[in-house]
């Protein structure tokens, strides 16, 4: 294609569709590319897997035999099977500090100018970003399953709702790596990013009901609890993975009744309010 | 007509520092214009508006025929941008990085290919291909992050400050990379800290200062400006000041600047090694010991002195704001980099 400047060296880049297409095969592309990088910094994945193994056996074999839960009393072998989906769903939204450290970095570095100087889709580098985190989630979740299994941990409900019960995991974990892109936006170094992506993530996960029942908690945090996204999501891990004692019952609050659809709920509504504010910023990241 | 790049009345705040305070540009296509100035004086901000990258606050710009602000997206098909770090993803290789960008830059997979193998080997980085960029020197990253800036042979190429903190060697081979790029009808804007890049690579100069074009010229009319050749001394008593002003007013064209505690004087002139010779020999007939003399050419220092009235280096405290602000990586090597220039 030659240009209206007349030369015949120089050549524009082609036209592309533009739309939905040109959205996926860039997001694709930049998808890749994080994939490439994970692969070649191996020790981020390794330092990623070990703290939730940490929390499976501290949790299983130090808490375990102290920790009352409804329906199964003080029983280490039931809060063992209990507290898998909480670890699990911990894990997948500690995927938040990687993808804002990532961010921040790309910005720092200054390739998010080169990026933006170039006629891709608009949201593609953050799409892409999330969508390789949401790759790596799934390898950790799979190392963390058998980890889980190796302690005792079992899905009693049969595969397909095991395999729903990790689809609604990876979910929450994509749409908190859509706060982690915002957050890797916001801040101008990648380790505030990592830390800023990692603060609010423990009092948001340890104010749950993902390792100790809301029961028991004073009535104000109880509510937090119940309505906290990350409880809905782990309720509903723990109903598809038939991890519930038999005479467990749930705490009145919406979300506690109906979990599954609860948890995707928060999860669209946090992918599509955190993506629409990250690609605005993104978009007019000076 | 206007040119391949032409920007009006460009106004740009952060907060309270106005980063761009009208700023006017035209190149006509074909040329190279250098954006010469210090950090913090807007050349860096100027080049994101330009680019896309920054929407200004007001006036206008068209760049490849395209206005940049109602077409964003169709002028980043017509440019290049290589910015004042190498950005290329240190854990690709050199050939990830460029399939990478290609790709952005909506080639299909198998031009992408065709084009990353060539810009290899045309810039010299067909032997690291296949390592990560991580294991590159400085001067390999700059030339895959231009040969990045060139996937697709841009009409119009923004280069912000392409030699900073490169060592000299490699600054006169990216030089040369740039001179067969002009040479192929490309449109440059260039900034740099550097008068002598500029000058070899413009053909006209805008120097900019607090987000202003303050003067702008091809460089012979701007040296002439900025009166060309210095004879500076520096005589070794105290004593000796007085009669070494004497003896270079009477070579120099213009007023003689003293500097009393370093014992330093300088004089503007005009044909430099004859004077230069005749000022050491009278100044050895009188008596006048020396402990340094020399010719010294015009440096941004001195753009900057006789353009405005201060030096760079104030400009760069003063407006330290918007270009470097965040990024500073870079000006420690700008700083060192502007001391060898001055010698």
């Amino acid at each position: 294609m030659s240009t209206t400047t007349g030369s015949t060296s120089t050549t524009r880049a082609p036209r592309s569709g533009g739309g939905i297409g040109q959205s996926l095969t860039d997001s694709l592309t930049i998808a890749k590319r994080n994939l490439l990088r994970m692969m070649r910094i191996p020790e981020m994945v390794i330092f990623g897997l070990i703290q939730p193994v940490m929390f499976v056996v501290l949790f299983s074999y130090v808490f375990g035999g102290s920790i009352s839960i409804p329906g199964a009393g003080v029983d280490a072998a039931a809060y063992r099977e209990f507290l898998m989906a909480g670890i699990f769903a911990q894990t997948v939204t500690f995927a938040t500090a990687g993808a804002g450290a990532g961010i921040a970095e790309d910005m720092h570095k200054g390739l998010v100018d080169r990026f933006r100087s170039l006629p891709m889709a608009r949201g593609a580098v953050l799409t892409g970003r999330t969508l390789a985190d949401l790759v790596q989630t799934a390898l950790t979740l799979v190392v963390l399953a058998v980890v889980a299994a190796i302690v005792g941990w079992r899905a009693h409900e049969g595969v397909l709702k095991a395999l729903a019960g990790f689809c609604l995991l990876l979910l929450l974990g994509y749409a908190f790596t859509w706060i982690g892109a915002l957050i890797g936006l916001s801040v101008r170094t990648p380790e505030a990013a990592t830390s800023g992506g990692l603060i609010w993530l423990f009092p948001l996960t340890f104010i749950s009901i993902a390792f100790v029942p809301s029961e028991n908690m004073p009535s104000f945090l109880q509510h937090v609890a119940e309505w906290n996204p990350f409880s809905a999501t782990v309720l509903a891990a723990r109903e598809l993975f038939g991890n519930l004692p038999p005479g467990y019952q749930a705490p009145d609050a919406w979300p506690m009744q109906n979990p599954v659809l609860a948890s995707l709920l928060w999860s669209v509504l946090i992918i599509a309010v955190f993506r629409t504010l990250a690609v605005r910023k993104y978009r007019s990241a000076a | 007509m206007p040119g391949a790049i032409h920007a009006e009345g460009l106004v740009k705040t952060f907060g309270d520092v106005r980063a761009l305070d009208g700023v006017d540009l035209d190149v006509p296509e074909g040329t190279v214009l250098g954006l010469l100035g210090p950090n913090g004086a807007g050349k860096t901000t100027t080049v994101r508006v330009l680019t896309t990258l920054l929407r200004p606050d007001s006036g206008r710009a068209v760049v490849a025929g395209i206005d940049v602000l109602k077409q964003p997206q169709e002028v980043r098909r017509s440019i290049g941008l290589s910015g004042q770090f190498a950005a290329v993803d240190e854990y690709l290789t050199g050939r990830e990085n460029l399939q990478m960008v290609a790709r952005l830059y909506q080639m299909s997979a198998r031009d992408a290919k065709r084009r990353a193998t060539e810009l290899l080997e045309r810039f010299n980085l067909a032997d690291a291909a296949d390592r990560t960029a991580k294991t590159y020197s400085g001067g390999m990253r700059r030339r895959l992050d231009l040969a990045a800036a060139l996937v697709v042979s841009p009409p119009v190429m923004f280069m912000d400050e392409p030699t900073t903190g490169l060592d000299p060697r490699n600054r006169q081979a990216l030089w040369e990379v740039i001179e067969e790029l002009v040479a192929g009808g490309t449109t440059l804007l260039l900034t740099t800290q550097y008068l002598e890049e500029a000058d070899r690579l413009a053909h006209d100069i805008a120097v900019v200062d607090h987000g202003r074009v303050i003067a702008r010229g091809t460089s012979d009319e701007l040296k002439a400006r900025i009166g060309g050749e210095r004879i500076e001394v520096v005589v070794h008593e105290r004593g000796d000041i007085r009669t070494a002003e004497e003896v270079l007013r009477g070579l120099g064209r213009g007023a003689v600047a003293v500097e009393e505690h370093t014992r330093r004087l300088t004089v503007p002139v005009v044909g430099g090694a004859k004077l230069l010779a005749e000022a050491i020999r009278e100044l050895d007939a009188r008596g006048v010991e020396l402990d340094d003399v020399g010719l010294r050419r015009p440096t941004l220092d001195d753009v900057f002195i006789s353009l405005t009235g201060h030096a760079a280096q104030d400009a760069e405290e003063a407006g330290a704001g918007p270009d470097g602000d965040g990024r500073g990586t870079g000006s420690a090597a700008k700083a060192a980099g502007r001391k060898e220039n001055a010698k």
